[in-house]
């Protein structure tokens, strides 16, 4: 191709990124956005899959069979999140394989928050409400990201996601009108996980490199700070609603902003744990590698079978 | 306690589908590949929304202040009255198959006698259940024909799984004393009825799947009547941890 066609190529697809026209598979696209989306999406599918871990820690200890059917299904969703999220990643010309591959040898990486342990059953709560909240936050603005696939899958995602967080409130308020005990525990749940939710956000604007890229292509439309900014507001008015104190001693309602002024996060605590030192990153990662490894005999087997069925067939059609 | 002889019935049956549903439940997120986890997390789901179908219903018979919860999770092991073979580890992929597959292809059985019943509730249950269970047997049989018919290393692992959970197989259809008026009023299902289309059934997929049929004559039984492997404490203690740590709290 000339440049001149190329040229040409790159005028066509930023105009149909400022009119918000959809980027489809098939379409020409730069190198780095098919690149940068690779990444995004996979990160995202990565994040579904080892998300599943911590919370399924709990299904088998579920206090009813109520709360156990729920934790499962959510779980189950996440593995569906993860399922088209692989599939949007793969229209972009990567395989499952490679994906996984990148993930297991630890190039690819997912949500930090999943590496932090889930203790009690306060925490499936917390994370329902906070995490999935601070989810939430972060995609709803990708169900109008360019990138076709990638737009569609978060429309459903989202739409089960907000699903996901009332169900982690309902967790917190029936534990914060409980016992004694049980508020406790929810309160111990909000200490641990406030603090993680806002890392999720992302680093400070000043620090986040992708930034700048992924808002001109419409894979991001807030600022980190901002979306951080929009989960604290959102989310300080339902812990007063069920009695439960945000731990800090900073935050304080500022008129001014029509917003709350926060305390310092530490930073140190969130890059100790992207680059792999947190309390779980060994046992997340040693899980998946091994449910791989030890499924491989399966996936093989089933390999085996189909190619065996598919020659029986050709061989009768002789 | 009112109609005891009933609710010991309803739980021979539903025990079977909370254990089943509980040991399924372990492997969410653990799967060989997303889409087996997905699968075998809907089956759990399936057996633990027959579960509260029973229990809900047995909780009402019982004429006291009782909740399914109170019959899922506050009872000893002696009065947990499952089979053996739903009790069983998911010791590999071959295990977790074979063991869903020896159990749906009875409880396929079983629900579509049970739609008969005089008890309009059990029949209820059965009718919604059949159709869960049909799509279970499906899964279960097509993989132990891929794991039988697959690799040599697959055909070798299911096998040992079919070996060690045959002797599981008999208890299934053993009727106890105390369920022969339930079974003589058309409530309950005479099981030993069952038996000849079960391993007919059973083993026409086994054939189908390359493995072979064990021939023991020795059987394992004792679940029905609350005398368990000794796997199921274990089970019960993550069943039954926060109710029995933080007893008589809403969650």
């Amino acid at each position: 191709m000339s440049e001149k066609e190329v040229k040409n190529l790159e005028e066509i697809f930023e105009q149909k990124i400022a009119r918000d026209e959809k980027i489809e598979p098939k379409d020409w696209m730069p190198e780095k956005y098919r690149q940068t989306h690779i990444r995004q999406i996979s990160q995202h599918a990565h994040s579904e899959i080892v998300g599943m871990l911590p919370e399924g820690n709990w299904i088998t200890r579920a206090p009813s069979l109520r709360r156990k059917v729920a934790l499962l299904a959510k779980v189950q969703d996440e593995a569906g999140h993860g399922l088209y999220l692989y599939s949007a990643c793969e229209t972009l010309g990567v395989s499952r394989e490679e994906l996984y591959d990148q993930l297991h040898s630890g190039k690819a990486k997912y949500s930090s928050i999943f590496n932090y342990p889930t203790i009690t059953w306060a925490d499936i709560g917390a994370i329902g409400w906070l995490v999935d909240g601070a989810a939430i936050i972060n995609q709803v603005p990708l169900c109008s990201t360019s990138y076709g696939p990638y737009a569609r899958a978060m429309i459903r995602v989202c739409k089960e996601e907000s699903f996901h967080q009332r169900q982690g409130f309902e967790i917190m308020m029936t534990l914060a009108n409980g016992t004694p005990e049980q508020k406790e525990m929810a309160q111990d749940a909000l200490n641990r996980w406030w603090w993680p939710s806002l890392m999720m956000l992302g680093p400070t604007d000043a620090e986040s490199i992708h930034t700048e890229q992924s808002m001109k292509w419409k894979l991001k439309r807030k600022t980190n700070d901002e979306l951080r900014q929009q989960f604290i507001d959102q989310t300080v008015p339902q812990a007063d609603l069920i009695g439960l104190t945000i731990p800090d001693p900073d935050l304080k309602w500022n008129e001014e902003r029509g917003s709350y002024d926060f305390g310092e996060i530490d930073w140190d605590e969130f890059w100790q744990v992207v680059k792999g030192h947190g309390p779980c990153n060994r046992e997340r990662m040693n899980a998946r590698v091994s449910a791989w490894e030890e499924g491989t005999w399966v996936r093989d087997a089933a390999m085996a079978y189909a190619k065996k069925q598919e020659d029986k067939k050709l061989k009768q059609a002789i | 306690m009112k109609n005891d002889n009933l609710i010991q019935y309803i739980f021979s049956i539903a025990d079977n589908a909370l254990i089943l549903g509980q040991r399924l439940s372990e492997l969410c997120g653990h799967g060989p590949s997303l889409e087996t986890d997905i699968a075998m997390t809907n089956m759990a789901l399936d057996l633990l929304g027959q579960t509260r179908s029973y229990f809900q219903y047995a909780a009402k018979l019982t004429g006291e202040d009782k909740t399914e919860d109170d019959l899922a999770y506050l009872r000893t092991e002696r009065q947990y009255r499952n089979v053996l073979l739903v009790e069983q580890p998911n010791v590999h992929f071959g295990y977790i198959i074979t063991r869903q597959f020896l159990f749906d292809a009875f409880h396929l059985l079983l629900l579509q006698k049970l739609q008969n019943s005089t008890d309009e509730t059990l029949s209820a249950i059965a009718k919604k259940s059949i159709k869960e269970v049909s799509y279970h047997f499906r899964f279960s049989s097509d993989w132990m024909k891929r794991l039988g018919d697959g690799t040599e290393e697959s055909h070798a692992k299911v096998q040992e799984a079919v070996n060690n959970l045959w002797t599981y197989t008999d208890e299934l259809f053993h009727n106890l004393d105390s369920d022969n008026e339930i079974i003589t009023q058309g409530v309950g299902v005479d099981l030993s009825e069952l038996k000849d289309s079960y391993y007919e059934k059973v083993k026409e997929v086994l054939t189908d799947a390359t493995l072979v049929i064990p021939e023991t004559k020795y059987f394992q039984k004792g679940g029905k009547k609350g005398i368990h492997t000794e796997h199921m404490g274990y089970l019960l203690a993550d069943l039954q941890y926060m109710q029995r740590t933080y007893p008589n709290m809403k969650w």
